[in-house]
């Protein structure tokens, strides 16, 4: 069965998050950035960050939140059960730090099949509060026996 | 500060070495907010025919990024842009090791072309992570 490629362009809402400082410091535990720039707010503020910093990674934390929808819309049609995260690509600008408020867009930008396998691209621009992009991420996920 | 400037091709980065404990991807699902039961019940990720819960993806790729965050002393400005491909399953109680080589140097930018792997088990390849001095 070929795979149902209407949803390319297809564009959700906004999800915004509020970046506060204890998520910072549980998420750079859990993946061991040790640095005290994501843990005391004057040690980031001394290297001139706005203050207390998320690591690079943070921002899965702040794009899941916008993923769910275009991962669960019946329009895309992902069988959720045979999914894989295939790859992954981030691209950082401004430092997201605490107090920031992030909005994250998603934007299906692919679908195509390839050897029995659909393949689901999607687009996130995460911008801060004062409009500047924070970060693009492209999500591939690969869906078996299409 | 290490200094990019210093880095040329067909360097090697320093090696990262992490072992997750067992209750790491309990840690990741509570700090990403990514509770899929396969990287945390281990009688369910059997269920569905794995053979044990599974690190989460992005948890490694975390690891990739801090291996490559090291040349500039963990400094998260560095890093530009990191591309991974997921290839592999990550387990829990496993060493992982990242490494990686300088592809392209200059400019004070560099390219490094960086795998993950458990054992032999290569759970990351043909990444990619840009990093330029902040």
């Amino acid at each position: 069965m070929p795979v149902n490629t209407d949803a390319i362009g297809k564009q959700w809402p906004a999800a915004t998050y509020e970046v506060g400082a204890e998520k910072i410091r549980e998420f750079a535990d859990a993946i061991g950035a040790g640095s005290d720039v994501h843990r005391d707010h004057e040690a980031a503020k001394s290297v001139g960050y706005r203050d207390l910093v998320a690591p690079p990674m943070f921002c899965v934390v702040y794009s899941a939140r916008a993923m769910g929808p275009a991962i669960l819309d019946p329009d895309v049609g992902i069988n959720l059960a045979t999914m894989l995260h295939g790859s992954q690509e981030f691209e950082w600008d401004e430092p997201v730090c605490h107090g920031d408020v992030i909005d994250t867009t998603t934007t299906c930008r692919e679908i195509y099949e390839k050897d029995g396998k659909g393949f689901y691209v999607f687009e996130t621009i995460s911008t801060n509060q004062e409009g500047k992009q924070v970060v693009k991420g492209t999500w591939t996920n690969i869906v078996r026996g299409v | 500060m290490s200094d990019l400037k210093d880095l040329k091709e067909g360097d090697a980065i320093p090696e990262l070495k992490v072992t997750p404990d067992k209750y790491l991807p309990h840690r990741y699902a509570g700090a990403s907010g990514d509770f899929n039961p396969i990287h945390i019940d281990p009688e369910f990720a059997k269920a569905v025919g794995l053979p044990g819960n599974i690190l989460h993806g992005l948890w490694m790729m975390a690891q990739v990024a801090r291996g490559n965050a090291q040349i500039a002393d963990g400094d998260p400005r560095a890093l530009k842009r990191l591309s991974v491909q997921f290839r592999g399953m990550g387990f829990p109680e496993q060493e992982l090791v990242v490494s990686g080589t300088v592809k392209e140097a200059g400019d004070g930018r560099v390219v490094i072309d960086t795998i993950a792997a458990q054992g032999g088990n290569q759970v990351i390849r043909n990444a990619q992570a840009e990093l330029a001095a902040p």
